[in-house]
């Protein structure tokens, strides 16, 4: 009798386990793979920015073409400002939304709430720079300061609302009627109890989407739109660092393309600081709530 | 006695102060679809729907179309979900099934980190690294080897829809693979230990118990992929050409509607040019929206309650 290959013959289990372990071999090159770029990138990033970077790049404005030198600081200073202008939009919104969605509201209606806050957090970036531009940049004429940080603002509002939610709804309900029954006003037991309590989780949230908006160049493009000299009004056009890069990069000259290095290498390593505050942060969290 | 009235004043004015901001959220999803709407209504009522299959698109004779953009983010997304898709859920098995403990955190970590680096920084690294890589090497290598096939013809630049759905593919792996382990995550351990339990060998437990439970779940992790391969801007415009054609080759540059509107918006001279450019603004927020909310859709019914955090 022939033997059926899905007879367990020694031939046919052999074959199975050889099967297996290339598989695994597979799924062991494809997670390096995927690790890969994260530092090809950071290895170049490194490599090429170190070396162009130097204390004129945190001091000095860009210099015209030609003229060797210059730096960013008016970028790094614009990046700043967008972000704190970004988080006077945004923060509140969220916070005050996650609250209204951790404390008030009905079921139903908050779902459809967190289902519209991950549909507009799907928005791509781009389109909030033509939100900016006809709100703010066409009614006064001008490019400015006002529309880019609005419009980082506004990318803000969902992320912050979802994770302010997350860690409201943390805090243990108990304390919440511990306060109630003691005649705290509602609104008092939620600020100074509920906020309180989860004050440094609703920190980490603001900071991962500052994060995460900080490298954000579409938005910026026809709001902000870039400036080589000092913003002395937020009216006016602004420099930020990501749509210097942008700027330099596709620049045909190899000095702007060294600058552009120095200011990708920067960038990173403000993201970098911010994505480690956020570690450290979390990690206290997890021990004290 | 408690003055239990102008107690209540506060109380009810923070609640409505909490419901405007939550409120918000849907206030801005209306303001985002009304601005593109008014910022394209003159070419809208110019070219009707012919806007979206029209490929013609010359600012010198004040005739636009969509086709060419519309075909550049379909192909540049679809290729980066072709490369992403296997590759992030062969991570997520690896991370959820395979990894000892102590490699799992630095890859997570690492997976993390990618998913923090801006656009830009990838679009610069793509210009002066991955370019001239993919033009003496890689794509030399396709055209010898696959150049039989229409794909793989056409001299080669360097920038092109090959590049960007490369560059597209390394920036939408982190998502697609941190929603993949979350679904893998969720597959009950029963389910494994009773395909070993038939004498199942490792891959047939990941083929029938693992990846035939959480299919339905990983095809979502693909969709919300997607969902941000559609509206990549920076990197793509730093790589894919930005030539408005519809060309079979991949080595052939393309353009993409968010790198058009990046790139085209600020100089855009006449009204009927910017209007244009907010109509393709308009599709690629129909598109993204649509593709949003059917990724939620399948997410949510796969894992029941939570929604999974998207971050």
């Amino acid at each position: 009798m022939a033997a059926s290959p899905y007879l367990p013959t020694p031939a046919f289990a052999r074959w199975r386990k050889a099967k297996s372990t290339a598989v695994t071999a597979v799924l062991v090159v494809c997670a390096l793979a995927v690790i890969a770029p994260l530092f090809l990138v950071i290895y170049f990033l490194l490599k090429q920015g170190y070396s162009s970077l130097d204390w004129n790049f945190f001091t000095e404005l860009p210099k015209p073409t030609g003229v060797p030198g210059g730096g960013m600081a008016n970028a790094i200073v614009g990046t700043m400002t967008l972000l704190a202008m970004a988080a006077v939009v945004g923060v509140p919104l969220g916070v005050f939304g996650g609250i209204y969605l951790a404390e008030y509201g009905s079921d139903l209606g908050n779902d459809w709430l967190r289902f519209a806050a991950d549909v507009l957090n799907g928005v791509p970036s781009i389109v909030w720079g033509m939100v900016g531009y006809l709100l703010l940049v066409v009614p006064f004429k001008t490019f400015s300061a006002y529309s880019g940080g609005v419009a980082l603002g506004f990318m803000m509002v969902p992320l912050v609302m979802r994770t302010t939610e997350e860690v409201l709804v943390l805090v243990p309900q108990s304390y919440r009627e511990a306060a109630l029954a003691l005649g705290v006003s509602r609104w008092k037991v939620i600020m100074v109890i509920v906020v309180r309590t989860a004050l440094k989780g609703i920190a980490t949230g603001v900071i991962v989407a500052m994060a995460r908006i900080a490298g954000e160049t579409a938005p910026l493009l026809f709001t902000a739109l870039g400036n080589n000299f000092w913003n002395h009004n937020l009216k006016e056009p602004i420099a930020a660092l990501p749509l210097q890069i942008f700027a330099y990069a596709i620049s045909p000259y190899d000095d702007w393309h060294r600058q552009a290095w120095a200011g990708a290498l920067v960038l990173m390593a403000l993201i970098l600081a911010l994505n480690i505050t956020v570690r450290v942060l979390s990690r206290d969290r997890n021990r004290t709530i | 006695m408690l003055p239990a009235r102008s107690s209540r004043v506060p109380d009810i004015a923070f609640k409505w102060v909490a419901a405007f901001a939550a409120g918000m959220i849907v206030v801005l999803i209306v303001l985002v679809g009304w601005e593109l709407y008014w910022g394209s209504r003159l070419s809208l009522r110019q070219f009707g729907f012919g806007f979206l299959w029209s490929s013609e698109w010359d600012p010198v004779q004040d005739k636009y179309g969509a086709l060419p953009f519309i075909f550049g983010t379909l192909v540049s997304s679809l290729l980066a979900l072709l490369l992403a898709v296997p590759l992030g859920v062969a991570t997520a098995l690896f991370l959820t099934e395979l990894a000892p403990a102590r490699l799992r955190q630095p890859i997570v970590m690492a997976i993390e980190m990618l998913a923090a680096v801006p656009s830009v920084i990838f679009g610069l690294w793509g210009i002066f690294v991955l370019i001239p890589w993919l033009r003496d090497h890689l794509f030399v290598w396709l055209k010898h080897y696959l150049g039989f096939l229409p794909l793989f013809q056409g001299p080669i630049y360097g920038v092109s829809m090959l590049a960007a759905g490369i560059i597209i593919a390394i920036m939408i792996l982190p998502i697609v693979t941190s929603i993949s382990r979350e679904i893998l995550r969720s597959v009950p351990n029963l389910q494994r230990e009773a395909a070993y339990a038939l004498g199942a060998t490792r891959w047939e437990v990941l083929r029938i118990a693992v990846l035939s439970y959480a299919r339905r779940g990983l095809f979502g992790a693909a969709v919300l992929g997607l969902g941000r391969a559609l509206g990549e801007t920076m990197a793509v415009t730093m790589v894919i050409g930005n030539r408005p054609q519809i060309a079979a080759s991949l080595f052939a540059p393309g353009y993409t509607l968010a790198s058009v509107i990046a790139n085209e918006f600020a100089e855009a001279t006449t009204d009927l040019y910017l209007n244009s450019l907010f109509e393709l603004g308009l599709v690629l927020l129909a598109v993204t929206i649509l593709v949003n909310i059917a990724a939620q859709v399948m997410l949510k019914s796969m894992t029941g309650t939570g929604p999974i955090r998207v971050t």
